[in-house]
């Protein structure tokens, strides 16, 4: 009996708790889990386009990043692998919280280096359903964020948060299903102008990550498979996660243009 | 066919026996990757001075073969095409590139043929001072074609503060221009039958040198050059101007003094560069046949216009200096140059299908010679191993004689076919 009343307490606790947690605050905890987990990570992520047909395409890379320890500020690194034609190909993406991000590609078979419009963070990225903003986060003061719900997705418990951009964007609204317990995305609905659904994005399979030892050591839940579906065009992207390891000690020095054009072997092999 | 450092340890294993693959699969990696690309190019304005409808017919098979080192920072490359050129009916071997990578600390080492690229400019070069193929680029060859690797060692030292890159080049290679053979070409000694070239005497003793310093200023990547070589394009000399009977092509000297800068600024990405070409062998502008020195400078601006389309514009021009001693000099037989002469560019891309399309348009206009190229193109990948691609080289101008308008009755149509396997 008193061990029921204990639990009813606790349960109660945590679900104010919950409740006091304003929408701001559960997608700040949402972005911090699903882009900013860990001091740096190093992965490779298998990417398949695949159309309304079932032709599929393959994108093959390693991604490199680094969080700054306090300003908010990212740096990204990715190296392709596959198709063939861009292989050896490196995009580098310097990330601020309140202005455009710089972003570089270093086009191998001509030895070039050259700098990406930063306006490009709605287009897609490398021909998939992602969007460069996608792949590296939108900064969240650019929509307001309202708590719709709680209620359970796949016997998970979660938030429902409806986030509406400040000035036009892709989308005109945002529906996020925020897992209570780790705080990823497991489901974002995106709206047109015209309320129809444009695009899902599912969070399929998540894993979690040990880094460090001993008292550093630290779990990261991870998205180890993703998938994007454009429900216009039926066109979708999958992506998996072969490996991911965090706080690898990447230095900032690292993300520059002479690791673009020669990256080092442990990187990429 | 991608082969895995396993595939080929499986067979150097039936070849060699366990020993020496064991060694192998543990301390290197290789890779090796091909492509064919077949390019043929059709004149829409007659036949060539040969008699070709075709200015290019052929076959490349491009084998990339890397071999790197699971130890220390090292790679070896080859990149080299087997080519068919159905016109001429040869065979060729064209090595792209070739070269010994090696990385310790700071220092990045690249000994053997390589391509490099600088400055800012979209197909407009300043600090570029390297090989270009403009018969590639003229004939509907891919992009990187339009680049030629040079026998060269390039060192480069890294620090957050200062990058430097020195390229110390041994063997001088010309830029490879259109010949009368391809294409139709406007020349003030056509009745010139005897011709010859004189290449600059380049070695180890005699090198070519170019620095490259850069680093982050106000959020700008910015760089400043030094050259110290020759002009890639040949002056040329008859052996007397009045009653020309020899004509010879040489390569005069050529230092290069630039600086260039780009970064964001009104929501797109702003590049400005900019150069001193002091020409060493003629300082003072008497020589007609040498160019006299210049100063150049461009400036440009990209940014995209909605998803998946960009537009990037340029202004270049060129001032000659000592324009004065230049008229003065001129053979009463040579056309005149203009003092400036400037290029606006436009591109517009426009990805499509989740960028399996991809339409673009290139477009040279100069306001001085009054001539310009247009380069329409559709790209279409097929699959990730197969793609294709057609487009168009327009060219026109008020005169046949300056640089695009002779080229007026070169205007083609190009279909590439690339698989990569």
């Amino acid at each position: 009996m008193r061990l029921t009343l204990l639990l009813a307490c606790i349960a109660m606790t945590a679900s104010s708790v919950a409740l006091s947690q304003s929408a701001d605050e559960i997608m700040e905890a949402s972005q911090r889990a699903y882009y900013f987990a860990g001091k740096d990570a190093k992965g490779m992520l298998k990417m398949a386009l695949i159309d309304r047909k079932g032709n599929t395409r393959q994108r093959v890379l390693t991604m490199l990043r680094r969080n700054h320890e306090n300003s908010g500020e990212q740096k990204y690194f990715m190296y392709f692998h596959e198709p063939s034609d861009v292989r050896r190909l490196t995009f580098m993406i310097w990330k601020y919280p309140k202005r455009d991000d710089d972003r570089w590609i270093y086009v191998p078979a001509v030895d070039l280096i050259r700098r990406i419009a930063a306006e490009d963070k709605y287009s897609s990225f490398v021909g998939s359903d992602f969007s460069y903003e996608d792949v590296s986060g939108r900064d969240l003061s650019e929509d307001t964020h309202s708590l719709l719900d709680d209620e359970t997705l796949d016997d998970r418990n979660v938030f429902v948060i409806e986030s509406i951009p400040l000035a036009p964007a892709a989308f005109t609204r945002r529906v996020s299903w925020i897992d209570k317990e780790h705080f990823l995305p497991l489901k974002i609905e995106y709206y047109d102008a015209q309320e129809q659904l444009q695009r899902i994005f599912t969070a399929n399979v998540i894993e979690d990550i040990a880094a460090g030892e001993g008292d550093d050591r630290r779990v990261h839940p991870t998205a180890m498979k993703r998938t994007m579906e454009n429900v216009r065009t039926g066109h979708r992207t999958e992506v998996i996660v072969t490996s991911v390891n965090y706080d690898v000690g990447l230095s900032d020095d690292d993300f520059s243009e002479r690791h673009m054009r020669r990256p080092p072997r442990e990187w990429i092999r | 066919m991608r082969w895995t450092a396993a595939t080929i340890l499986t067979s150097v294993m039936a070849l060699s026996g366990p020993t020496l693959s064991q060694e192998l699969g543990d301390d290197f990696g290789v890779d090796i990757e091909s492509f064919l690309l077949g390019t043929y190019t059709r004149r829409t304005s007659g036949k060539s001075p040969e008699g070709h409808k075709f200015i290019l017919a052929e076959e490349r098979l491009r084998l990339d073969l890397s071999v790197w080192s699971e130890n220390i920072e090292a790679e070896a490359r080859v990149k080299l095409d087997g080519v068919h050129d159905s016109i001429a009916g040869e065979f060729d071997i064209d090595l792209r590139e070739a070269y010994l990578d090696y990385s310790a600390g700071n220092w990045d080492l690249r000994l053997g043929r390589q391509i490099a690229t600088w400055g800012v400019g979209d197909l407009l070069f300043i600090n570029d001072v390297f090989p270009k193929d403009w018969v590639s680029f003229f004939s509907g060859r891919p992009l990187e074609y339009l680049k030629l690797g040079v026998d060269s060692a390039r060192v480069n030292y890294s620090t957050s503060a200062l990058n430097v890159e020195f390229i110390i080049v041994t063997d001088f290679r010309p830029d490879t221009l259109p010949t009368p053979r391809r294409f139709f070409l406007h020349d003030d000694f056509s009745s010139i039958a005897e011709r010859m070239q004189v290449y600059p005497d380049t070695g180890l003793d005699n090198p070519e040198l170019a620095l490259r310093m850069y680093r982050r200023i106000g959020g700008f990547d910015a760089s400043a050059y030094a050259y110290r070589g020759y002009w890639r394009s040949p002056s040329q000399a008859p052996d007397d101007y009045d009653v020309p009977t020899q004509m010879t092509y040489f390569f005069p000297r050529l230092s290069v003094y630039g600086v260039s800068a780009q970064g964001q600024a009104m929501g797109g990405i702003l590049s400005l560069e900019g150069g001193y070409y002091d020409s060493r062998d003629d300082n003072a502008g008497v020589n007609p046949a040498i160019d006299n020195s210049e100063v150049r400078f461009l400036l440009g601006y990209q940014r995209q216009l909605s998803e998946d389309f960009t537009i990037g514009v340029q202004y270049y021009a060129e001032i000659m200096i000592d324009f004065g001693a230049y008229e003065r000099a001129l053979p009463t037989v040579s056309t005149p140059r203009n003092k400036y002469r400037d290029i606006a560019t436009v591109r517009l891309t426009r990805f499509l299908k989740y960028q399996t399309w991809l339409l673009s348009l290139f477009a040279f206009y100069s306001p001085a010679d009054q001539d310009y190229l247009l380069q329409p193109q559709v790209d279409y990948k097929v699959s990730d191993a197969f793609s294709a691609t057609l487009g168009a080289n327009l060219f026109g101008g008020e005169k046949q004689t300056t640089f695009l308008g002779q080229f007026d009755r070169n205007d083609n149509l190009y279909l590439t076919l690339r698989y990569d396997f």
